[in-house]
Order: structure tokens, then C-alpha cells, then sequence
């Protein structure tokens, strides 16, 4: 039998690796590690070829470049141990509660700024800040009901804040099938550990649903509002859609009449009351947003602020994810919650400070440089990796527009050991977890979704660059009978120098050159996303042509011998390619190439 | 439920029978040719293409035949492309089914997309086709709550089967073969051994095809069909109140019956393709009813944007 562990090679200079160190396994890691140890290696790679092709069989899958692919999944879990954890729960809560504190208060008072927390233009400038919910409050003050706050581990095994996705963050229905998927495969190691379970997360998110439904509404209808098939989460809306036992809608099954939102069912129209979106603001209502979306509901933010619907998440929370802002989290935390952060940002060059940017211009070719809106990892230049046009090209962009980029160290991510070819080998893994915000209390999803870059050498844990899954075990150790200690942040001081005063001036006050630049600003995102609009009529087009259309025999179709044409417009022809785009530009993508510098 | 839901599961029935049935009506046309060595095959695969609605210009001979009812996912009419299509409805309406139901209906595609099914000799592809449809059919009948969606399940399926146990008479009817053509199509239909046990033993071209028309019992005749497809319009209609007066559907499908319970058989056997030609407009109708009263969403509200 040969040991598949055998020549894993950490290297000179490698990563922090989850489960060797100095070529000893860590404890929380024995168990596995002995179960693949006992295994032959035709037995470990038929296992995985099993859960592969029952993933095949389920339709697991993303969609990229118009296909569905199967979501990667590696049989070797990654495993954090609870003591661990709990201070990755406790800065998550703390992280969600103080960005939820942030859009309250730059939807209603603005104190932030006018305190000089932050800078005015971080928000106002920010894409993403819309003005048509200021001065509105969701029912139970929730606007990030579902968060995904994505974490990376240092050289030294911390973890530290990568990014903030306060939007659509999607994932979790991978953490939910890994876990059913490597139980079955790997029982012997499963059964020696005690190991969070993860299924609970659909009855925590229709609770938090529902608790945020319109006031006076006693048994709210939950729906959950998908792009539709050609969404590369789509897979995910269904599922969770199934899970929480609720209709799955799509825009045009909606429809907005004086200030209520109902669905088209076979009984007539129906109320809704709370939806749970997985469309980005931009195409939820054409009324307040882009007037050719079809993926939406006219009427629906009217609606919303009329209270008889609540929208979740929140539309405008999008200005929480800016990268630009993501350097100020740490100050918020300070801020609304006088406590010291307790997850670290990774350290990060703001350009439109002159004296930053002088040194990040200097420096090109060892940063890792983000477009600060860029979704889907779109536009992220790795400075050691990139020809020394990119980096002149990627010069004369940030000195047009600094405010639009940040930059930040390379860092190595850790490794975990991942089955390749028969072996196992050191691949870079990142971690999302997942944050249900029910009005009382941020619940945390234990673990959350490991994403693994399978290349040799990749940084980039990006699904359409081969990108694969982990399941990720939150684990007790059974030895150990004492309590895990609960995680409490720092307090700072009364007269900590960010104490809060007097509510400022609200919003309303921006003057008419911020108000010009922030329009500008959205013509400019309109012109950028000018390709998408067209995906967006194709869409509508599709799906307007519903199942019968698509195979139809009509009865005036009967010619010859009285016998119909058939008059199908086959699927094959569906312009898969077109609509694809739409898939690349949600932020919840789990396309992230950000997710691995 | 959901409108375009319940017309998803409205088509996922028609498709998946259609693709059962063409797969029957495939086998009894390449067991025709088989044992019948003076049938001319470029005129019988010429009709058969005719009957399933397929335009094709230049020669047909039967691997034409094959390609275009069979394997081609990009001819409309053939097993592959109809399987495929039930899974797109499939994957439309994938919250609604079971975990279980989904995944027959993804694993029967899978196996088409992958190339294993065109793969295979033409009479495996049969069994096959069958198969798959077998099972789907099976974990519907046990995952799927007797609901709306079950209804209009089953509503599809029976309103395709009428439809195509039409075609596969006028298949057998066109093909002109004096004896032992209705006993194919009896075993496609497998309905050979329930018919002699019915008629007795008593084997005649009449009584095999009074069978596949008018038998009650048997759940793949005509007249069951139909029944089956009233059955279910009843009890949607029952499910709740509605708008408008009666049902165009369920008067459509009624009539129909009767039309075919009432007359004399020899009357209806004398021009039986035009019978069955007849029959077909009547499903095609009813299913547009069906799409009127239960899936449109016409008084959706436009938004006409774009000037702002």
C-alpha cells in the first residue's frame, strides 16, 4: 500500500498548512489523517469518483459561461477547531452588527460623516448607494439578513478579513450538499469526530425571513426571487427554496399593485410579503433601477417603502461592500460599537491618499491591486505576476481614478491537503462563512464554504479557473471536556477617541457637485454594463416563451396528413452564451477572484 | 401554485410520455420492417415521419428514420431532445419536485448528454427510453403529493398519451400489413398479454384495436386516457374557485370520449387516421384551454420603461 501523503512538500517558504506542521499532523486533523493513511489509494479515488458522479446525477452545479458545471468537490475536509472558531464567530457577529450600524446610519443621519469617521465621498461616490432608500427603516431594522464575510488564513494560521458581501453572498447550499456528500464517503473519519452540523441553515434563514416581515403581518408568504435558470446560483435558489418548503419566483411571476406585491399562481394572485432576492439592486425594479431589467418587479422599492413588502437583503447594501469602505471597517467597529475589532482586514493602500498611492506606484509589481467595485473579480491585477505593460496600463488607470482602486500585500494563503491525480497535495484554500441576521441575533453557519484553487501553485480559489470545494468541519475535540470560552471583544473607553456625538446633518444636505458626481458615476456603471442590457432583452425574450412554446402543437398546425408540425424552438438554440454574462456580474458570484490575493 | 410552476409540471408529464410512446412507436416500425420484407421502407419511414411531425427533405431510409425520431438532440421530435426538454421544465420547476423525482429525470438526460444513449443499438435505446420513463413515472407516483402538482402531472401525461396512442394507431393502421401489425403494436403498448386475457384469446386486428381505442381498464388506451385527463380537471377545478364559466378543456376532452364511447366501432375503424388525425386537433385545443385558464400570465403588467 502506498501512503498518498507520501512527497506532500510543503516546500522552503511555503504557506501555513491546516494540517501538517513541520511534517507532524495537528491534532484536530488525526483522525482524518489516519483514516486516509489506512485507505488504499484505489479506494480513496473511487470514493471521490462517486461523489462526483452523484453530484452529476443531483444537478449540483454552477453555471459558468452559460454551462452548468459540477461544483468541484474534494474528499479530504477541512477541518477548524472549535476553539478556533469561536473567535472566527465572534468577529463575524461583531463585523455584520457593525456594518448593519453603518447603512442605518448612512441611510437615515449620516453621523459617520458628518463625524469625519469615514470620508463623505467613500459613500456618496460609492455605485452602489442609493439615495431612493434613505430615510427608510426595514420592519425589524435587518437590511443584512444573509451575509458572507470572506476570510483568508496568514502566514502565521490567522484569520483575517478578505471582504464584506452584504448583498446576495451566495455558497451555502455547498455547504449543505458537501457535508451529506463526504459524511457518506468518509463515515469512518466522520463518526470520530464531533462535528457542528450545518443543515439547520434553511430553518434559521425562513426564521429570520419571517421575522422580518411587514408589521401587522401575522403568517407572512416567504418567497425567494431568482434571476432564473441561466444564473450561475441558480442551483442554489432552488435549493434553498426547497428547503425552506416555499415558491422559488422568478420577476414575472410578480406583479406590483397599489403598493402590494402578490404572485401570478393558478388560484389568481396571491400576497407575498417578504422576498428573499437573489437579484441585485440594479435589476429589481426598473422603475427606481435599470429601466430595461426584465429579471424584476416594477413597483417593488415603492412598495417596499410603502411597508407592505420587505426586501431581503436590503436594497443598498451594496456601499457595506465596496472595497474602498472594507478599509474602514475597522474604525466602524471602534465606532458603533466601541470594541476592538476582532478579526484583522489585511492591510490595505487607500489611493486617493497621496501618500499611499505614491508608495503603491513605486511598488506596482509586488501588490496585489482591486478595482474597489470590481465584482466578480474583474479587473484585480497581481502585481508580481503581471507584464510590465499590464502594470503601465494599470498606472495610468489609477492616476485617472484613485478613488477606484486599493491595493494590498500579496498574501500567501494557507494550504490544505486535496486529492490530485491520485495523491495528496498542498492546495490554497479561503473560507466563507455565513451570517443570518434575525433582528435578535447574528447566527453563524458553523464552518462555511471552503473554497480550494485545485492548479499547483493557483492563489485563485475562482471556480471558472478550476476552482473547487471543501467540506468544512467545525470540530470539538471529545478529550477535551471543558467549555470552549466564549470570545469577548475588547472594549474600548468612553473617551475613546472615536466617541459618538450629536446626530449630524442627514443626507439630504449633498450638494449638487456630489449630487452630479454621483450620477456620473452610474452613467458610467450604465455604459460599462451596455453589453449586459442586451443579455438581459434575450433573457426576457426566453423566458416569456414558456415551457409549452418551446414545444408547442398548435392546431392550425395540422397539415398534411392533419398531422402538427412540430413547431419547438429547440433548446439548443437558446442563446446560452448571451445570458451567461449575466451570471459573472452578480456580487455574490462565487467567482471571487479577489478571494485569493 | 405558481402558474409558470404548474405549466412546468404540465409539460414535464407531456414530455416524458411523449418520449415513452416514441420509443414504442419507434419499436413496432422497426419490427414491421423487419419481418415484413415487402413493405417499402423509404415510404413507411416517410409516413411515420409524417405522423410524428417531422419535415425532412432528401431520401429516408430507416437510420434517417432512427437519427430523427431517436437519438438527434437537435430533432425536435426524437427521444433525446424530448428528455431533455422534460429536464429543462424539470429544472424550472426543481423546487417543487422531489430530490428523488429530479433526479431520475437528470440522470435519464445525463446519459443522453453524455452520448451513452445515442451510443446503443436502436432496440436497447428502446428498452431503454422506456426504462428511464418507467421510473420517472414510478418515483412521481410515489414522491409526489396527490396536489395541484400531481394534477397537472398528470394532466400532461394524459393528454400526450391520448395523443400518442392515436399515432401509434394510425402508425399501424398506415402500414397496411394484413396480420401480426396490431400484435406489435400490443406489445409496444404492452398490452399484448392484457388483451388476451380480455378478448379471450381471440386474436383479430378489430379487436386489438377496439382495445388501444376503448378499453377502460387499460391504462395506456384512449379512452382511459382521456378519462384520466377529465379525472384531473375535475378535481383542479374542485381545488378552488375560479373565474370564468366552466371548463373549454374539460368540454373538448368530454365530448371526444363520448364521441368515440357512443358511436358503433366499425364507424369509427373505417377512416381510422382521420379519427385519430381529429382526436389530436381536440388535445392540442385542450391543452391551449388548459394554458388559458391555469398558466397565462397576459394580464401581467407591462413595464414600458426606458425614456427616463
Amino acid at each position: 500500500m502506498t501512503d498518498v501523503f507520501q512527497g506532500y512538500d510543503q516546500g522552503p517558504g511555503a504557506a501555513y498548512d491546516e494540517m501538517f506542521s513541520g511534517g507532524a499532523v495537528r491534532r484536530e486533523y488525526h483522525a482524518v489523517h489516519e483514516t486516509f493513511l489506512r485507505m488504499p489509494t484505489d479506494e480513496i479515488v473511487t470514493r471521490a469518483d462517486s461523489v462526483a458522479s452523484s453530484y452529476l446525477d443531483q444537478g449540483i452545479t454552477f453555471g459558468v459561461g452559460g454551462e452548468e458545471r459540477p461544483f468541484p468537490l474534494d474528499i479530504v475536509p477541512r477541518l477548524i477547531d472549535m476553539k478556533r472558531w469561536v473567535e472566527v464567530e465572534a468577529g463575524v457577529k461583531q463585523r455584520v452588527l457593525a456594518l448593519e450600524a453603518f447603512l442605518d446610519d448612512i441611510y437615515s443621519s449620516a453621523r459617520v460623516l458628518s463625524e469625519g469617521v469615514i470620508p463623505r465621498s467613500v459613500v456618496v461616490t460609492s455605485p452602489h448607494y442609493h439615495r431612493v432608500v434613505a430615510g427608510f427603516s426595514p420592519p425589524n431594522g435587518v437590511r443584512i439578513h444573509v451575509s458572507g464575510i470572506d476570510l483568508i488564513r496568514d502566514d502565521e494560521g490567522d484569520f483575517r478579513v478578505l471582504e464584506d458581501n452584504a448583498r446576495v453572498p451566495s455558497g451555502v447550499s455547498y455547504v449543505m450538499t458537501n457535508r451529506r456528500a463526504v459524511a457518506s464517503a468518509l463515515p469512518e473519519a466522520f463518526s470520530e469526530h464531533r462535528i457542528e452540523p450545518v443543515n439547520s441553515y434553511p430553518r434559521r434563514l425562513l426564521a429570520a425571513l419571517r421575522a422580518a416581515a411587514p408589521v401587522g403581518v401575522g403568517d407572512p408568504t416567504v418567497v425567494v426571487l431568482t434571476p432564473g435558470v441561466y444564473n450561475s446560483a441558480y442551483f442554489e435558489h432552488s435549493m434553498l427554496a426547497r428547503r425552506m418548503g416555499i415558491e422559488l419566483v422568478e420577476g414575472r411571476d410578480l406583479v406590483c399593485r397599489g403598493g402590494r406585491v402578490s404572485m401570478r399562481t393558478t388560484r389568481g394572485l396571491q400576497p407575498v410579503h417578504v422576498i428573499y432576492r437573489r437579484v441585485d439592486d440594479d435589476f429589481l425594479d426598473p422603475v427606481h433601477f435599470r429601466h430595461d431589467s426584465m429579471l424584476g418587479v416594477p413597483g417593488l422599492i415603492n412598495a417596499a417603502r410603502a411597508g407592505h413588502v420587505t426586501i431581503a437583503n436590503a436594497v443598498g447594501n451594496g456601499v457595506a461592500d465596496d472595497k474602498l469602505l472594507y478599509s474602514y471597517v475597522p474604525d466602524l467597529i471602534r465606532y458603533y460599537l466601541r470594541e476592538e475589532p476582532i478579526l484583522r482586514n489585511v492591510d490595505t493602500w487607500r489611493l486617493g491618499d497621496d501618500d499611499a498611492r505614491e508608495e503603491v506606484l513605486d511598488r506596482l509589481d509586488e501588490l496585489v491591486l482591486k478595482p474597489v467595485d470590481g465584482s466578480g473579480g474583474k479587473g484585480i491585477v497581481i502585481g508580481p505576476r503581471a507584464e510590465a505593460a499590464e502594470l503601465d496600463e494599470l498606472r495610468r488607470k489609477i492616476l485617472a481614478d484613485p478613488r477606484a482602486w486599493v491595493a494590498q500585500p500579496v498574501i500567501s494563503l494557507s494550504t490544505v491537503p486535496t486529492l490530485i491525480d491520485g495523491q495528496v497535495r498542498p492546495r490554497h484554500v479561503d473560507l466563507r462563512p455565513f451570517a443570518v441576521n434575525d433582528g435578535n441575533d447574528v447566527w453563524v453557519l458553523p464552518g462555511g464554504l471552503t473554497r480550494v484553487a485545485l492548479p499547483e501553485g493557483e492563489l485563485i480559489v475562482n471556480s471558472s479557473r478550476g476552482g473547487g470545494s471543501k467540506d468544512t468541519w467545525v470540530v470539538s475535540d471529545r478529550r477535551d471536556a471543558t467549555p470552549v470560552p466564549k470570545v469577548v471583544p475588547r472594549r474600548i473607553g468612553v473617551d475613546g477617541a472615536a466617541a459618538p456625538s450629536d446626530p449630524g446633518p442627514a443626507m439630504a444636505s449633498l450638494t449638487d457637485d456630489e449630487h452630479g458626481q454621483q450620477q456620473q458615476q452610474q452613467q458610467q456603471q450604465q455604459q460599462q454594463q451596455g453589453l449586459d442590457r442586451l443579455d438581459h432583452r434575450g433573457l426576457d425574450r426566453l423566458d416569456h416563451r414558456g415551457p409549452n412554446r418551446l414545444d408547442h402543437r398548435g392546431p392550425n398546425r395540422l397539415d398534411h396528413r392533419g398531422l402538427d408540425r412540430l413547431d419547438h424552438r429547440g433548446l439548443d438554440r437558446l442563446d446560452h452564451r448571451g445570458l451567461d454574462r449575466l451570471d459573472h456580474r452578480g456580487p455574490d458570484g462565487l467567482d471571487h477572484q479577489e478571494a485569493s490575493c | 401554485m405558481l402558474s409558470r410552476i404548474a405549466e412546468s409540471l404540465f409539460w414535464i408529464g407531456r414530455y416524458v410520455e411523449r418520449a415513452d410512446v416514441t420509443a414504442r412507436i419507434l419499436d413496432v416500425q422497426t419490427q414491421l420492417l423487419i419481418e415484413d420484407p415487402f413493405v417499402d421502407e423509404e415510404e413507411s419511414c416517410r409516413a411515420l415521419l409524417g405522423i410524428m411531425g417531422v419535415e425532412h427533405d432528401g431520401p429516408v431510409d430507416q437510420r434517417t428514420m432512427l437519427r430523427l425520431l431517436l437519438s438527434d438532440v437537435r430533432s425536435e421530435a426524437s427521444t433525446a431532445a424530448t428528455l431533455g426538454a422534460a429536464r429543462e421544465s424539470a429544472r424550472r420547476a426543481r423546487e417543487t419536485l422531489s430530490t428523488d423525482m429530479w433526479s431520475a429525470i437528470n440522470t435519464t438526460w445525463r446519459a443522453i448528454s453524455t452520448g451513452r444513449v445515442p451510443g446503443m443499438r436502436s432496440a436497447m435505446a428502446f428498452d431503454w427510453v422506456r426504462e428511464r420513463c418507467s421510473v420517472i413515472n414510478g418515483v412521481a407516483g410515489t414522491t409526489m403529493s396527490r396536489d395541484e402538482t400531481w394534477h397537472f402531472y398528470v394532466l400532461g401525461r394524459s393528454i400526450e398519451r391520448a395523443d400518442m396512442t392515436a399515432r401509434l394507431l394510425t402508425t399501424t393502421a398506415l402500414a397496411g400489413v394484413p396480420s401480426g401489425g396490431w400484435n406489435a403494436t400490443l406489445r409496444a403498448c404492452g398490452a399484448y398479454e392484457a388483451f388476451l386475457r380480455t378478448y379471450r384469446g381471440l386474436e383479430a386486428d378489430e379487436a386489438a384495436a377496439e382495445f388501444l381505442l376503448l378499453d377502460r381498464l387499460f391504462p395506456r388506451s384512449i379512452m382511459s386516457a382521456l378519462r384520466t385527463a377529465e379525472r384531473c380537471l375535475e378535481d383542479l377545478a374542485a381545488a378552488g374557485p375560479r373565474v370564468g364559466f366552466g371548463d373549454e378543456a374539460q368540454r373538448l376532452l368530454g365530448r371526444a370520449r363520448a364521441d368515440l364511447e357512443y358511436r358503433p366501432l366499425a364507424a369509427i375503424l373505417t377512416d381510422l387516421p382521420d379519427e385519430m388525425e381529429q382526436l389530436q386537433v381536440t388535445c392540442s385545443a385542450a391543452a391551449e384551454a388548459i394554458g388559458t385558464k391555469y398558466f397565462d400570465t397576459s394580464e401581467a403588467i407591462h413595464w414600458a420603461g426606458g425614456l427616463g
